[in-house]
C-alpha cells in the first residue's frame, strides 16, 4: 500500500478526458424518527479543472449534505444517498466499494470544514494530523512525512512551520487554524476541492487572506473548487460559475456575471436584492419573506412558491418546473425565468 | 507544571495533617481504658499502671499526645497495636496483599469496561449494547455485602472453581475470585462513561474530517475517537485504584484476606485506635498520591489542559 495514487488511477472506468467532476440528479433524505427529510432532491452540477463554483443558499438547503455525499462522509444511518451519480473522471463514486471509495478521499476529492478548531482532533499535533496523510496514504516513514508536512505547512504561508509542526490546534490563531485544514486538504494533491463555508468562522480581514491563499494554490495547481457559502461577496470575488440550491435542488446554476446581472430565478434575484447596498443607505432593505421549508414537509411543485412574488398556480403543483435552458451552460428551474430576467 | 506540582504538595501536607488530626481526635474520644484494653483480662498492678501512663503519655493533654503520635508517624514509627503487635510490621504484610488485590480488581474491571464500553458506544441500541445496560444496571444495585458472600457460595463452593477463601499468603488465583467481586465496584460506570464518551466523540467533527482524510473505519476508531474518549475513563480509573483499596473492607472480610481493610475492620471493631489511625493515615497518603497523579495524567493525556 505504498502508492495508493497510482493504485486508483488505473481503477478500471476512469477516463482522464470525463469530465472532472459530474453530480447528477442526486437525492439524500435522512431518515429519523420524526419522518424522512428530504436535503437534497436533485441537485446537477459539473466542474471543471481550475474552475470555481459556488454552491450558494441559506442555512439547511442541502449545500452541505451535497458536499458530504460527494466526499461519501454522510452520517449514515439517518443520511442516505437514494438516487443520482457523482461522478469522477467518468467513474460513479456511489458504485464504488468503501475500500476503493475511501481511497479517492483526500487523494482525488479533498474538504475544508467550517470550523476548523472543531474539525481538527485536539489532542494531536498537527504535524501528527498532517503527516498521518502521508504515512497512510503513502506509506511515508515518520521522518518524511514530517518534511512533507512542514513544506505544505510553508506552502500554506504558516510562519515559522518547522517550529509549529508539533503544537496542538488550540495553539493556533482561527485563521492559521484554517491555513492549517487547507494544507491538510491539500496535502496529497486532490483535483477537486470541496470547502465546506470555509472562512464564516473567520473575521473579514482573515477571511480575505483565506480566500486569496485558496484561490492562489487553486490556481497553481489548477484544482477544481467547490465552494459552499452563503456569503455573496465571497461569491462574487473568486467564483466562475454559481449554483443556487434551495430546499434541495439547484434552482439556477449560471455564470457569476450572468447571475449578479441579470438572475433568472426569483429566488436568486430575492437574494441578491437582500444584500445591503451603500448607494440605497437610509432606505428598507429588501428581505425574503417566511422560512425555508421544512426539509420534512417540502411544497408540492416549486419549492420557492409560498415565498415567490412570481408564483401561479402552476407553481403550486406538481411536477415542479425543470431545469430551462436559459443560455448555454445556464439554467433556471423556473417556470416564468423570462419574466425574472426580462425586468 | 513545576509550581503547580509544589503548590499541591503543600495542599497535600495541610490535607494529612486534617485528616489525621480528626481521626486521631475520634479516636481518642472513643478512649474508655486503653490500659486495661492492653493488659486484657489480667489485673494492673498501680505500679505497671503508673508507668505505662507515663510511657504512652496518657495522662498529657489530648493536643499534646496528638504531638507525640505524629512525631513517631513522622519517623516512621507507628506504634504498637493494643494487641502489642508493632503497626509498621502489619503494615508490611497488609499492603502487598491490598496493593495486589486492588490491581488485579483494577486490570479485570477497566479492560472489561473499556471494551464493552467501547463496543456499546459504537453500536448504540444494538443487542449487544442493551444486554451490556442490563448486566450493569442489576451489577450496579447488588451491594457487595451480597455480592461477595454470593460468588463465594456459588463459584468457591459450590462450582469449586475459585478457592473460597484467600488466607495469609494468597496465590494470585485465589485473589481473582475477589478481585472480580471488588472490581464489580467500578466496572458499571466505568463502562457508562467510556460508552457515552465513545458516542460523543464519534459524532464530532474531527471524525468527519478524519474520515475525509480517507483514513480507514479502524484507524479512525482506533486512533481518533479512542485517544479522545479514553481521557476521562481513565481519569476515572485512576480514582479508582485509590477507592478500590480502601474499599476492600467487605470483600476482604468475606473471602478473608489479610489486606488493609480486613485490619482496619478489625482495629474499628475491638477500638484499637493506633492501629485505625495508622493505618487511615497511609491510606490518605495513597488517596493524595492517587488524585495527583490522576490530575496530572489528565494534563499529559489532553494537551489543552495546561496547570501553572
Amino acid at each position: 500500500m505504498t502508492d495508493i495514487k497510482a493504485e486508483i488511477d488505473v481503477l478500471p472506468g476512469l477516463d482522464p478526458h470525463a469530465p472532472l467532476l459530474e453530480v447528477n440528479n442526486l437525492h439524500v433524505e435522512f431518515r429519523t424518527q420524526y419522518g424522512v427529510a428530504r436535503a437534497v432532491n436533485g441537485a446537477n452540477f459539473r466542474l471543471a479543472p481550475g474552475e470555481t463554483l459556488a454552491i450558494l443558499g441559506e442555512s439547511g438547503c442541502g449545500k452541505s449534505v451535497t458536499a458530504q455525499a460527494i466526499m461519501g462522509i454522510l452520517d449514515s444511518p439517518p443520511g442516505f444517498v437514494t438516487q443520482g451519480e457523482v461522478k469522477y473522471r467518468g467513474t460513479d463514486l456511489l458504485k464504488l466499494p468503501e475500500n476503493q471509495r475511501r481511497k479517492m478521499r483526500a487523494n482525488h476529492i479533498a474538504m475544508i470544514f467550517q470550523d476548523a478548531l472543531s474539525a481538527l482532533n485536539p489532542v494531536f499535533t498537527v504535524g501528527y494530523q498532517l503527516g498521518e496523510l502521508f504515512r497512510k496514504h503513502r506509506g511515508m516513514s515518520r521522518a518524511d512525512a514530517k518534511k512533507r508536512s512542514i513544506e505544505l505547512l510553508d506552502q500554506v504561508k504558516i510562519p515559522a512551520a518547522k517550529a509549529r509542526i508539533g503544537d496542538y490546534p488550540h495553539q493556533f490563531s482561527g485563521g492559521m487554524r484554517q491555513r492549517v485544514m487547507i494544507a491538510m486538504a491539500l496535502a496529497l494533491d486532490p483535483e477537486v476541492l470541496i470547502a465546506d463555508e470555509p472562512t464564516t468562522a473567520l473575521d473579514v480581514t482573515v477571511q480575505a487572506q483565506i480566500m486569496g491563499l485558496l484561490a492562489e494554490l487553486q490556481q497553481q495547481r489548477n484544482m477544481g473548487l467547490i465552494l459552499i457559502t452563503h456569503d455573496m461577496g465571497v461569491v462574487a470575488d473568486v467564483a466562475d460559475r454559481i449554483s443556487v440550491m434551495y430546499a434541495g435542488k439547484v434552482v439556477e446554476e449560471a455564470g457569476v456575471y450572468d447571475i449578479y446581472s441579470r438572475p433568472a430565478h426569483p429566488y436568486a434575484k430575492a437574494l441578491l436584492e437582500s444584500i445591503p447596498r451603500l448607494d440605497m443607505k437610509g432606505q428598507q432593505l429588501n428581505v425574503i419573506r417566511g422560512l425555508p421549508p421544512a426539509l420534512t414537509a417540502i411544497p408540492q411543485g416549486c419549492a420557492f412558491n409560498p415565498r415567490c412574488a412570481y408564483a401561479q398556480d402552476v407553481c403550486r403543483q406538481d411536477p415542479p418546473p425543470p431545469p430551462y435552458a436559459v443560455a448555454p451552460g445556464r439554467t433556471a428551474r423556473c417556470h416564468f425565468w423570462r419574466d425574472v430576467i426580462g425586468e | 507544571m513545576f509550581r503547580y506540582i509544589v503548590r499541591r504538595l503543600l495542599q497535600m501536607v495541610l490535607t494529612f495533617f486534617g485528616a489525621t488530626f480528626i481521626v486521631y481526635a475520634l479516636m481518642f474520644a472513643n478512649q474508655d481504658d486503653p490500659l486495661q484494653a492492653l493488659a486484657g483480662e489480667r489485673p494492673l498492678t498501680q505500679n505497671v499502671r503508673q508507668a505505662l501512663t507515663e510511657r504512652y503519655h496518657l495522662n498529657d493533654p489530648f493536643l499534646v499526645q496528638y504531638w507525640y503520635y505524629m512525631k513517631g508517624l513522622l519517623t516512621g514509627d507507628f506504634g504498637t497495636s493494643l494487641t502489642g503487635r508493632r503497626i509498621g510490621d502489619m503494615m508490611t504484610q497488609a499492603w502487598p496483599v491490598t496493593i495486589r488485590l486492588a490491581l488485579i480488581a483494577i486490570v479485570i474491571a477497566a479492560t472489561v469496561a473499556v471494551v464493552a464500553g467501547v463496543i456499546s458506544g459504537i453500536r448504540r441500541g444494538s443487542l449487544f449494547d442493551n444486554v451490556t445496560l442490563v448486566i450493569t444496571l442489576i451489577i450496579l444495585s447488588l451491594p457487595i455485602i451480597v455480592l461477595a458472600p454470593l460468588c463465594q457460595l456459588i463459584f468457591g463452593i459450590k462450582l469449586g472453581w475459585f478457592p473460597p477463601t484467600a488466607g495469609a499468603h494468597p496465590s494470585f488465583w485465589a485473589l481473582v475470585l475477589p478481585a472480580l467481586v471488588l472490581g464489580s465496584l467500578v466496572i458499571a460506570t466505568e463502562l457508562r462513561v467510556t460508552r457515552a464518551s465513545v458516542a460523543e466523540n464519534l459524532r464530532s467533527d474531527y471524525v468527519r474530517t478524519a474520515r475525509a482524510k480517507g483514513l480507514s473505519r479502524n484507524r479512525v476508531i482506533g486512533v481518533h475517537v479512542l485517544r479522545n474518549s479514553l481521557i476521562p475513563v481513565v481519569t476515572l480509573i485512576g480514582v479508582d485504584i485509590g477507592g478500590l483499596m480502601s474499599g476492600a473492607i467487605v470483600t476482604e472480610g468475606v473471602f478473608n484476606i489479610p489486606g488493609v481493610g480486613f485490619n482496619l475492620f478489625r482495629g474499628i471493631r475491638t477500638e484499637d485506635g493506633p492501629l485505625v489511625v495508622g493505618f487511615v493515615s497511609i491510606l490518605v497518603i495513597v488517596f493524595l498520591v492517587v488524585n495527583l497523579l490522576v490530575d496530572l495524567l489528565y494534563a499529559a493525556l489532553d494537551p489543552r489542559i495546561r496547570y501553572e
